[in-house]
């Protein structure tokens, strides 16, 4: 028997699981996944949970549940990966394997920016990219009376590169909501040259930043958090008050990376961005947030990732080269506030386009464009998950790589 | 497509006036760009330019934070060398193409 193993039971990790468990004979590969935590969240929730839209059951389950009965499920700390012997540690166990699938995610390292955890930590600095911050922060909410909101990005790349912005239009729609919009001052402040950075999307999403009056603060490289003055300080010594502060810290791939000395400094893996097969060990492939592709990390992108990495770890047991078909797709929902969304699909070298989704002219999604029908779809999307994608079920009309019918490339400023 | 006359060479250029094609680059062209933002370039400001050309050709990511470890700037300095907005005018200085968000 020949074994391939999984580390990590995140969205990558589970779906590889499902995807592979049908595909392998049974009586040939032994597969195994590992993963420290019993809990699988639904990491798409914690942008919701902050504003009371879910609830904490909404967003947890018990990981297991998802993996199938024939995959050997190991709940413990994944120690060090010595690619040169094709063994794994674990806390007090050595795996061996023949083919590795790493799918270890990326996390937050508030530790990275000085005075992130001081005094003000989960006091008045808040993370939404974990249960436990997301949770803090909306029991805050609750009972905060209003002052200067900031909501923050450290530096790229992150765990969905939207999310803030999202945040920062659901803020508006809650504080609105709650009758005490005007006494709320929402900033957002980003390392990059605007919230927009495509210039297809500056172009059709521009208007959103002042129709709901938040602030900008663009190329601002945080250097450390002033937790006297409540003050966020770059390297030129320019300051942003604050009275909350919601950051996404550093992101970084897991220390079990850094350890097995697999990463580049921000301990993700040098990988193919069309194979998944990792740069460095030709029966070692990455997943999902663990890779450097130029991709989004988000579940969307891993999604399609899971598809061509399935047929090229059976191309790679049958001798045969490798597919170099992953193109970077993403399909993304981005709440925009008051019960509407906007879908994006894009890829490693497309912008996001105009035009419908999943079918040309039928939609019945608008790409680009706020709709109150792409916000129930982003809503739907949580039973999708659950139900569909983490088991590996394909979702109808939604393909590995982008369609590019129905879509408008050449876009010019449009009126609503 | 637009294309813009930099040093008597035509390079095409993004809308906000960054190379389309690091190729086209040369150390002209990088002073002339350097001189519109309104800097001048040292040799350390080069050291820095082919820093991050050498990376993008090898498709890796560009974080302050990475060049900040390169061993030739720390962030302090950087900032020093490219004011207001380091790697959106290094990146614009070096051809090479503006760092981006998903949106």
């Amino acid at each position: 028997m020949k074994n391939l193993l999984i580390l990590g039971a995140g969205t990558s990790g589970t779906m590889m699981a499902n995807h592979l468990r049908h595909k392998m004979h049974k009586n040939q590969w032994n597969i195994t996944i590992v993963d420290q935590y019993k809990t699988h969240y639904y990491q798409p929730g914690f942008l919701f949970l902050p504003f009371d839209t879910y609830s904490e059951k909404q967003v947890k389950k018990v990981g297991k549940k998802f993996i199938p009965k024939n995959v050997n499920y190991i709940q413990k700390k994944i120690e060090q990966i010595y690619p040169e012997e094709n063994k794994v540690e674990l806390e007090d166990q050595t795996l061996h394997y023949d083919i590795l699938i790493v799918a270890t995610g990326s996390k937050i390292a508030p530790e990275e920016t000085e005075g992130l955890i001081g005094p003000l930590w989960k006091k008045d600095i808040f993370d939404f990219y974990t249960f436990e911050g997301s949770l803090a922060l909306r029991n805050k909410l609750r009972e905060w009376e209003g002052g200067k909101l900031v909501v923050h990005i450290t530096e790229m790349p992150i765990k969905c590169p939207v999310a803030p912005l999202e945040f920062a239009f659901l803020a508006d729609s809650y504080f609105t909501e709650k009758g005490m919009r005007d006494n709320v001052e929402i900033t957002y402040v980003t390392p990059l040259t605007g919230a927009f950075t495509k210039p297809t999307c500056s172009t059709a999403l521009s208007y959103l930043l002042k129709e709901k009056g938040i602030h900008m603060e663009s190329d601002f490289a945080i250097e450390h958090v002033d937790n006297d003055k409540k003050e966020l300080v770059d390297y030129e010594d320019r300051r942003i008050p604050f009275d909350l502060l919601v950051t996404v810290p550093t992101n970084m791939g897991d220390e079990v990376i850094e350890k097995s000395g697999l990463g580049d400094d921000l301990n993700f893996i040098p990988t193919d961005p069309n194979t998944l097969q990792s740069k460095a060990h030709e029966n070692i492939f990455v997943i999902g947030d663990a890779t450097n592709v130029p991709a989004s990390k988000a579940g969307s992108v891993a999604h399609f990732e899971a598809e061509t990495l399935t047929d090229n770890i059976l191309l790679y047991i049958d001798n045969s080269p490798l597919k170099k078909e992953f193109e970077g797709h993403a399909n993304c929902f981005i709440e925009t506030g008051n019960n509407k969304a906007l879908l994006i699909d894009f890829n490693y070298v497309t912008e996001p386009v105009y035009g419908s989704f999943p079918f040309a002219i039928i939609g019945p999604l608008k790409l680009l464009k706020e709709t109150v029908f792409n916000h129930w779809g982003k809503l739907a999307f949580r039973w999708i998950y659950w139900n569909m994608l983490l088991k590996g079920i394909a979702i109808p009309f939604v393909s590995r790589n982008m369609s590019y019918k129905g879509k408008i490339f050449d876009i010019k400023p449009e009126k609503n | 497509m637009s294309t813009k006359t930099i040093t008597g060479v035509e390079v095409n250029v993004t809308e906000d006036g960054y190379l389309k094609d690091m190729n086209q680059w040369n150390e002209e062209i990088a002073k002339e760009i350097a001189n519109e933002i309104g800097i001048e370039l040292t040799p350390k400001h080069f050291e820095v330019i082919n820093y991050l050309r050498k990376k993008t050709k090898a498709n890796e990511a560009l974080t302050i934070r990475s060049v900040g470890k390169s061993g030739i700037v720390d962030i302090k300095e950087l900032y020093k060398l490219f004011p207001k907005g380091p790697l959106k005018f290094s990146s614009k200085i070096a051809g090479i193409p503006k760092p981006t968000s998903c949106i």
